[in-house]
């Protein structure tokens, strides 16, 4: 094909190709470049859902959603979840319309107009620490505390990055100064946080009688933080394993049929009898 | 008369009872992979056996009877 080709024409496709191949190697450069960032990039664990065909594990999703409940929504909302969200994942409805019942809300208007508290229903989402960002930002000296529904979604590396991040938290080295209200955590962008550190060992005890480490604590809010943003987590793999079961059987038959129906035209032969 | 033979005659023959064949056993085939599906996933989530709890699988259902049990537990107390 390319022999055939007249001089002309093949200067013209080696050009383009070269000019292919070096624009990818900008790009892959410039984008190399904008990654090598002043920060650690958190290790890749071996959480117990990596398998293509792991379920989360729900026990830890319980125990982090207390993490969470008891550390974690001081500061930072999750507003995309509501109780009832926790029914057949964490808890059962009857734990969390109990859990739902702790807070009260705001609802209304009633028949005479005004605004009444009430306690929770299972369809209300969960509470906020602050009214609004401006609140959060001035109660945190000045750093926003980002909603975590879809956090293991919002930063690379998603639960690996969250339990670094956790974990990660130890003295400036020589020569870097950080600020009064800032902590210095390596795994951060730009490795200045304004979160203190919120876990340590022991922070709280764990209904189901698990040593609370810190290990323990950041890797159970970590595997929380992946469901909240991931609920479909494990109805996808076992989706997507019955998906590979079904067509492996279609592929099957499919082969078959095709062979099949073409053993006809193929066996045929085709005879041309000249009118005399 | 071989058995493809009567299959062939008594189903597969008219349209009708064909067709009828096809639904019934669409009905009954997903019943059954439905649950081998299941099972095979269920298995596969049955997690270590590990020295901290009874049982360490990962599922709801698990977490769920672990509750049950902690709950009966308690009550005995
Ligand atoms: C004392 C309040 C406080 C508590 C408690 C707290 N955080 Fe934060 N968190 C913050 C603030 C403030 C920021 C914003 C930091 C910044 O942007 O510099 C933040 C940021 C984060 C971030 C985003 C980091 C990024 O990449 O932008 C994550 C993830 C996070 N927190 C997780 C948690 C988890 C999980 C817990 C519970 C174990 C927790 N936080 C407890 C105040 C808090």
């Amino acid at each position: 094909m390319f022999a055939r080709l007249s001089r002309g024409r093949k200067v013209l496709l080696g050009a383009l190709g070269a000019l292919t191949a070096g624009g990818a190697g900008v790009v892959t450069a410039l984008h190399v470049s904008v990654s090598a960032d002043e920060f650690v990039h958190p290790p890749p664990l071996k959480w117990s859902h990596n398998g293509l065909f792991s379920a989360l594990d729900h026990k830890s999703i319980r125990r982090g959603y207390q993490v969470y409940r008891q550390v974690c929504s001081t500061c930072h909302s999750m507003k995309y979840l509501a109780f009832r969200n926790l029914i057949g994942v964490t808890h059962t409805e009857e734990e969390a319309k109990a859990i739902a019942e702790e807070y009260m809300f705001m609802d209304g208007p009633d028949e005479e107009g005004n605004m009444f508290e009430r306690p929770g229903k299972l369809s209300d989402y969960f509470p906020r620490p602050y009214e609004n960002d401006e609140q959060a930002r001035a109660a945190n000296a000045g750093s926003l505390p980002p909603d975590l529904s879809y956090i293991a979604l919002a930063r690379h590396g998603g639960e690996d990055y969250i339990f670094a991040l956790m974990t990660g938290y130890c003295d400036p080295p020589a020569g870097i100064d950080i600020r009064d209200e800032l902590y210095y955590n390596p795994y951060f962008p730009g490795a200045a946080i304004g979160m203190a550190p919120p876990l340590y060992n022991e922070i709280l005890e764990y209904e189901d009688g698990t040593p609370a480490t810190l290990g323990q604590l950041a890797k159970d809010v970590s595997v929380f933080l992946r469901w909240a943003s991931e609920p479909e987590h494990d109805q996808r793999k076992r989706m997507g394993m019955k998906m590979l079961m079904i067509f492996t059987l279609l592929i099957g038959a499919s082969y078959y049929m095709k062979r099949h129906k073409w053993s006809v035209m193929k066996s045929r032969k085709i005879a041309y009898r000249p009118p005399n | 008369m071989s058995f493809t033979q009567t299959i062939y005659n008594t189903v597969f023959r008219r349209t009708s009872s064909y067709a009828l064949a096809i639904v019934v056993g669409a009905v009954f085939f997903e019943r059954f992979f439905d649950q081998l599906g299941d099972g095979l996933f269920d298995y596969m989530n049955k997690g270590m056996q590990s020295h901290m709890q009874a049982t360490c699988s990962k599922q709801w259902k698990d977490l769920k009877q672990d509750l049950a049990l902690r709950q009966s537990s308690d009550e005995d107390e």
